[in-house]
């Protein structure tokens, strides 16, 4: 098991039929005979211990990737074990190794910061004194304690979005998924969060994340990975993407080079 | 029992692997406390239906019988013309005190009566006492028996069926009473001088009576007359309340749950499928059940004010009062009720939570709920109109018909052991299909992420 995640092949198509908003936007080499191909035949390798970024536009199939990594959604092709685990045959296993994070996990109103925990806690099968440790030093990491036990209705976003983090990482889990991390953040909070994803690295943790923010990439990413209609353009360390241009710069002479490519099809 | 055998570079893996069992209690334990610590809505599925149909029916019933009585401190006022002195001890008797007055005055008190002023005003020929004595040879006496408009006296043909039709009936004495039928005293006294005079009719010239001897004529047993009002009340009563306390629930819970999102973070936890589906219809069903429980409370402490009326009207003779007196079962009576209502409900939360998992709000799963709804209702009316479980045993093994004819059997006192288990059993392995069907549900993504 040389490395944390390991994707082959990954592909993922809707009916087209179907009205979502999430659903990647539809171009028309992608969306033949009714069906749209929104994570096309992806290829991709996480090491341990690295922060990895998926960058694409809005709709290129990060989340959709994302999804099926956390195994919410299945593959309609391909495969990828997370940390020796497959995605297609064990989804439980690869559930109780990951913490998945996205601003669209939302909490219940009802709770507690502090209950929420617990019983997430509980749901992967953490045991009291583990659980109490963990909640302990995420709550005091992320400056829940204030508000650990106001309702998550009377949160703000910032709150709630450190309350989701702590939630999902109630188990202390070795890889991280993260979507969009700091989308919908107020700019402190997305501070905190960018340092803690820092943090986490230190701690030996492998991070996953998804954004559309160069800035991030840029400042987070060890690797990256460009998807544009759910196919990967480019893949590799920031050096070796932007052959010495910044990363938004090369991002967009990839695109550009593929909407001509297009057009020549 | 799951051994939680993680990777070694996670430090998860130093954790004690749990019992399977522990997953499943913090999803109902989680639901519960959901539920219960929030006194809204505790207030508004437990303890507001009970008090509402109690003060509801309650309400229904002393209006009711506020509209067929009159207040027994009331006195009516009556007027006469004529008043006979072989009637006048008779009605006095009876409580109907008459103020005579003279045949001029006749038409003032009809106004009054039409003004609701007065209740009564009853018209004898002059020298009444006299004519009956005559007629008494050969001829019957006649009073306008009919429901006659007030204002108008009409000729009531056919209402001296024992008088030969055309001969004498120039020379039979008429009685008219005036009254108002919009007013409660006017109708009641109308209807007690009516029922005097037909019975002093019946003692002048008897050809045959029909129980006037004031013994009991029902044979019924207070039990049967219990167990029968029971078995074509309660029956739709349960069943509608069961419904509506799963409805006010399982769409909350499950199409609240992916409305809201929060059901997504459940499933990205380890969290087993078939865990969360039973999770949820469990303690759906436990907080159903006390929702049903308190309507059923509130029918039962005001059936007595509700149906003592009505039933008092009905058997006015024998007094029947006691008739409503749920003790008349017995304590197996009552447990097969509870194993058919548990049953039931379990139907009902896995049938709304699998239609709530289908919604995508909990606005569209209440509409889709709505076929549902008027199929169990209609079946449970059907109880209304059978008072004894008829039902072939085969016939058990259709949901929600087998619970009403359970329901039906058991308040009459009829019920068949074999066809509560059937029911009970049948129910049951519908609940567990539900519970599959919901787990494949939570499986798979089109239903978890339909938006």
């Amino acid at each position: 098991m040389s490395y944390a995640i390991e994707a082959h092949g990954l592909t993922k198509t809707f009916k087209a039929s179907r009205k979502t908003g999430e659903e990647p936007r539809i171009t028309s080499s992608h969306a033949a005979g009714g069906i749209i191909t929104a994570v096309d035949n992806l290829s991709f390798s996480v090491e341990h211990g690295e922060i990895y970024g998926l960058l694409g536009p809005n709709g290129a199939g990060k989340t959709t990737t994302m999804r099926m990594l956390a195994t919410l959604i299945k593959p309609s092709n391909g495969d990828a074990t997370v940390l020796g685990h497959s995605i297609v045959e064990e989804p439980e296993r690869v559930r109780a190794s990951l913490g998945f994070l996205t601003s669209e996990l939302k909490l219940e109103d009802f709770f507690t910061p502090s209950y929420l925990f617990d019983f997430f806690a509980r749901l992967h099968r953490v045991d009291a004194a583990q659980a109490a440790r963990q909640k302990q030093l995420l709550f005091s990491r992320l400056g829940i304690e204030d508000f650990a036990n106001t309702k998550v209705s009377k949160l703000s976003t910032g709150m709630k979005q450190k309350t989701s983090i702590a939630v999902s990482l109630a188990h202390d889990p070795g890889l991280i998924i993260f979507d969009e991390p700091t989308n919908g953040l107020d700019i402190l909070t997305a501070r905190v969060v960018t340092d803690y994803l820092e943090e986490l690295r230190h701690e030996g943790k492998t991070i996953v994340l998804s954004t559309h923010i160069f800035s991030l990439a840029d400042k987070l990413c060890d690797r990256i990975g460009i998807i544009m209609d759910g196919q990967m353009v480019a893949e590799g360390t920031l050096a070796s993407i932007g052959l010495g241009k910044p990363l938004e710069e090369a991002f967009f002479d990839l695109y550009e080079a593929r909407q001509a490519e297009a057009v020549l099809v | 029992m799951k051994t939680t055998t993680h990777v070694d570079d996670t430090p998860a893996a130093h954790k004690a692997p749990a019992p399977q069992a522990l997953c499943l209690r913090a999803v109902i334990q989680k639901e519960l406390r959901r539920f219960f610590t929030d006194a809204r809505m505790v207030i508004a599925t437990v303890l507001m239906p009970g008090l509402l149909i109690y003060l509801l029916y309650s309400f229904m019933g002393s209006a009711i019988s506020s509209n067929l009585t009159m207040e027994s401190t009331y006195e009516p006022q009556m007027y006469a013309v004529n008043l006979p002195e072989s009637l006048a001890a008779g009605f006095l008797q009876s409580g109907l005190e008459f103020t005579e007055i003279s045949a001029s005055e006749a038409e003032a008190v009809k106004e009054q009566i039409a003004a609701k002023l007065v209740d009564l005003l009853a018209v004898f020929p002059e020298n009444f006492d006299e004519s009956m004595t005559l007629l008494l040879s050969s001829e019957q006496g006649a009073v306008n028996n009919g429901e006659a408009v007030p204002e108008t006296v009409p000729a009531a043909p056919g209402t001296v069926p024992e008088a030969t039709p055309g001969t004498t009936t120039e020379a039979v004495p008429e009685v008219s009473l005036f009254y108002n039928s919009t007013r409660v005293e006017s109708g009641a006294v109308y209807h007690q001088t009516q029922y005097l005079l037909d019975a002093y009719k019946e003692t002048l010239r008897p050809v045959f009576t029909v129980n006037i001897s004031g013994s009991a004529y029902d044979l019924a047993s207070q039990e049967d007359t219990a167990g029968f009002l029971f078995a074509s009340l309660l029956p739709m009563l349960l069943l509608v309340f069961l419904f509506s306390g799963c409805m006010a629930i399982a769409p909350e819970s499950i199409a609240g749950e992916k409305e809201r999102g929060t059901i997504a973070t459940l499933l990205v936890t380890p969290l087993k499928r078939w865990e969360l589906a039973l999770g949820k219809i469990a303690s759906l069903s436990l907080i159903a059940l006390l929702s049903g429980a308190s309507s059923f409370i509130g029918v039962m402490l005001a059936l007595p004010n509700l149906l003592g009326v009505s039933a008092q009207e009905g058997t006015a003779e024998q007094g029947a009062s006691t008739l409503v007196d749920a003790s008349i079962y017995s304590a197996q009576d009552y447990f097969m009720l509870l194993a058919v209502i548990l049953s039931t409900v379990l139907v009902f939360v896995g049938l709304i939570s699998i239609i709530s998992a289908f919604a995508r709000t909990i606005k569209e799963a209440n509409v889709l709920v709505m076929p549902l709804m008027i199929v169990v209702f209609l079946v449970g009316a059907s109880a209304m109109f059978q008072t004894s479980s008829s039902a072939e045993l085969v016939l058990h093994l259709i949901p929600v018909y087998n619970s009403v004819q359970c329901l039906v059997a058991i308040f009459g006192f009829s019920a068949e052991p074999l066809s509560i288990v059937l029911t009970v059993a049948t129910n049951t392995a519908l609940t567990g299909l539900c519970i599959v069907a919901l787990t494949r549900m939570f499986e798979s993504e089109r239903v978890v992420f339909s938006k």
